[in-house]
């Protein structure tokens, strides 16, 4: 498995840990969404920066009250086919104002990456080495898109209007 | 109709070497038949009983003269001389090799088509009225709004793995040939009191092995708001609906599961928060779509010219082909004209390259160099000078192709059945042509009147047939092709679901069961222009049971 990161493959420096067994003393730790509920209080005492696993049945709503105490999101994908995530990181990042890293885990492959990318995704446990050293040219297949996306780059609608309007974004209603 | 600017090139392009990577990967052994089968769906490729099969997008049921020429040289090039038109207004290749689909999409790409969400659990191909811009009855070009839709859909980073495949019809007209109500979002557009254009949204209906009918969720959604709109029933959908049962996952069990009541809310929810956002259409972009479907330059022409009167006194054969398959045009002195692709004991949808040569070669001729695919399985020019008819019915004729059998009994819907597909209990389509051989006389066809008939080889209801005035399903009894009969069912504004008649037929009685429910209904007709449906609704199925059932 490889590790991206803002589109580089870098050594991984968090730790997955599960539901049971001691936790590690030292490390940034990515506990699943029962682990926190259980004990909270232990892991907020710690001083290393925190991290949280969601499965793709487990809504961000469950965490919203506490996303400040989080660096890291995880989201999985069971199965490339479970699409639940995308949603889930698009509120996250839209809703939420989730900034921390937001890290697709579990059945992650090449063909899916770009779609990650856009919904707001930046890093990336990978399970084909292959895929992870072709990275960008996954991102680089398409030069434009019709949807806006959450990063900010204009979509093809967007685009066709520059010449109409002098403005970048047409998000506001005139 | 619309045509691709330098970004819609630029995508599609960019898609068929995506794709191309893809077949290579999937050829050089990299991905797995596992990992490549939601990409190669996502671009229309099935894998079936005996070959491959190449969906291929017509949009809202659009082509130009170009783009048809194109399609038959690739079903003379890569199939086998032909191609199915199906009932998603799509075009169906069903003997293309891997090997060759790159190309195969590389030449679409040259006509501004593809393959693109044909198939695979997201949103497909949005379909919509044949009609559309010509029938005197629109509120607006359906056209508009699916063009918007169509961008917007197309490569959705959110929802390109949805729990299921997400179908979207629009209609622009009261009078719906689209089957809204049986798609997972139905939109009607319509006018708000203040006269504007929006949208009427309806979700949740669906075919397969549970049919529902669509429920309204809004009954105004403002042109601009429409992605914003669509776009928070999707989330809703895609984050709650189900995916432990692949029979359960289409948004319809989850609308019916929490009601639509909860359904809206939840979406209304999503909505506030997107809503006036980056996906609102800039009233510029919607002024540039409707643009390309401006009306043609029609000429000045009064109704009912002179010439087509004396023709049609003179020869029965061409009154007969206007009578079922010519419609009325909004514009006088117009007309619109359905092809049938149902000769009699054909294959329905069925077209050969030389024939669609010879379509596209008509439309350029007759009708503005444009053509519409249906959902019935037929195609349909819009525009044609009535003083064009006599001319264009005998062109037709020549190629097989001026079949007078428009909304009768042998027009008929079949799936590909036990002959293509690989879910298949039956054929459907022996059937489709037994039936029709049965009614060759077009005169007892005329008698009889509207009818649909609607065949699918299994329940997932590709031929429509819950719907179907006289529906036909495909069932094994253990190992032998069986069939179910439902009457009643329709897809119009007035959608219903067929009931089941009773016991199943055997493949060589099932045409004659279908032969005795209509001589019952041409017994019980109050009157010659109470139609079949009508009947049906009136008496029930009682009498046809009766007929049936009574004597076995
Ligand atoms: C030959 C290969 C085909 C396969 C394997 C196939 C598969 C399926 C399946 C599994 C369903 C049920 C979906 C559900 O209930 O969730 C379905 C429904 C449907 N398919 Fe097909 N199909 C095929 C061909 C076609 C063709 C040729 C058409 C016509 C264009 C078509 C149009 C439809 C329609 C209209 C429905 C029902 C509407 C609905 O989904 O609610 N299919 N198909
Ligand atoms: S209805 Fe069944 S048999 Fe017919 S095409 Fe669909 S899946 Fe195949």
């Amino acid at each position: 498995m490889q590790y991206v990161k803002h589109g580089k493959i870098c050594a991984d420096e968090w730790l997955h840990v599960g539901n049971e067994g001691d936790l590690p003393g030292q490390g940034n730790l990515i506990v699943p969404l029962a682990r926190w509920a259980a004990v909270r209080d232990e892991l907020l005492a710690r001083k290393n920066p925190l991290g949280i696993k969601l499965a793709s049945s487990e809504a961000p709503e469950r965490i919203r009250e506490d996303l400040g105490r989080f660096d890291l999101v995880a989201l999985e994908f069971p199965v490339f086919r479970d699409g639940r995530a995308y949603s889930h990181a698009r509120l996250l990042r839209e809703q939420y104002g989730f900034k921390g890293e937001l890290r697709a885990a579990g059945n992650v492959l090449y063909d899916q990456f770009s779609f990650m990318h856009r919904c707001g995704f930046d890093a990336y446990e990978v399970q084909k080495d292959s895929d992870a050293q072709r990275f960008a040219k996954a991102l680089s297949e398409f030069t434009v898109r019709y949807q806006p996306d959450p990063d900010g780059s204009p979509s093809i609608m967007e685009l066709r209007l520059q010449p109409y309007r002098n403005v970048k974004t047409v998000g506001a209603r005139p | 109709m619309y045509r691709y600017d330098e970004f819609d090139h630029a995508f599609v392009t960019e898609r068929v070497a995506q794709f191309r990577d893809q077949v290579a990967r999937r050829l050089n052994g990299e991905l797995t038949e596992e990992e490549f089968r939601p990409l190669r769906l996502m671009n229309g490729l099935y894998l079936q009983l005996h070959a491959y099969m190449l969906r291929v997008a017509i949009p809202y049921g659009v082509l130009s003269s170009r783009q048809l020429h194109k399609l038959a040289d690739i079903a003379t090039r890569y199939d086998r001389g032909y191609a199915h038109f199906t009932t998603r207004q799509n075009l169906q290749y069903n003997w293309p090799r891997l090997e060759d689909m790159p190309d195969i999409l590389a030449e679409m790409a040259s006509v501004e088509m593809h393959a693109l969400q044909t198939s695979g659990n997201c949103i497909r191909n949005i379909t919509a009225d044949q009609y559309a811009g010509v029938a005197a009855d629109e509120v607006e070009d359906p056209r508009i709004c699916g063009e918007i839709l169509r961008q917007w859909s197309s490569l959705h980073p959110e929802f390109s793995f949805l729990p299921r495949k997400f179908k979207i019809a629009i209609t622009g007209s009261p009078r719906d040939r689209a089957a809204i109500k049986l798609h997972d979002i139905g939109i009607v557009m319509v006018r708000n009191e203040a006269g504007g254009a929006g949208c009427e949204f309806w979700v949740g209906g669906g075919q397969g092995r549970t049919p529902v009918i669509a429920k309204c969720i809004n009954s105004f959604v403002p042109k601009r708001d429409m992605l914003s709109y669509a776009e928070a029933i999707l989330r809703v959908y895609n984050m709650h609906g189900r995916r432990d049962n692949i029979y359960k996952a289409r948004i319809k069990i989850l609308v019916n599961e929490i009601g639509i009541k909860e359904f809206s809310r939840q979406t209304n929810e999503q909505w506030a928060h997107i809503r006036d956002g980056a996906l609102d259409v800039p009233a510029e972009e919607i002024a540039r779509i409707t643009a390309y479907f401006a009306p043609p330059a029609y000429e000045q022409l009064q109704n009912e010219p002179a010439a087509l009167l004396q023709m049609r006194a003179a020869d029965p054969a061409f009154a007969a082909w206007l009578r079922s398959n010519v419609a009325a045009h909004k514009i006088p002195g117009y007309a619109i004209v359905n092809i049938s692709l149902k000769p009699i004991g054909g294959i329905p949808g069925d077209a050969t390259d030389a024939q669609m040569h010879a379509v596209a070669d008509l439309a350029e001729r007759y009708s503005f160099d444009e053509l519409r695919v249906t959902h019935e399985q037929n195609l349909t020019f819009a525009d044609v000078r009535q003083s064009d008819l006599y001319d264009l019915w005998r062109a037709l004729g020549k190629n097989g192709l001026a079949t007078p059998n428009i909304g009768l009994v042998s027009d008929i819907i079949a799936c590909p059945g036990l002959d293509y597909c690989a879910l298949a209990n039956a054929r459907s389509i022996p059937v489709a042509q037994r039936i029709s051989e049965r009614f060759a006389d077009l005169k007892r066809q005329h008698d009889i009147g509207d009818l649909k008939i609607k065949i699918s080889g299994c329940i997932n209801a590709c031929g429509h047939h819950h719907v179907g005035h006289i529906g036909i399903l495909g069932v094994d009894k253990k190992g032998v092709e069986f069939y179910q009969i439902t009457l009643g069912g329709s897809a119009d504004e007035n959608a219903s679901i067929g009931e089941i008649l009773g016991a199943a037929f055997s493949y060589d009685d099932v045409v004659d069961a279908v032969e005795k429910v209509i001589e019952t209904y041409l017994n019980i007709r109050t009157r010659p222009d109470e139609n079949f449906l009508a009947a049906v609704r009136r008496t029930g199925i009682a009498p046809f049971k009766e007929a049936l059932y009574a004597v076995r």
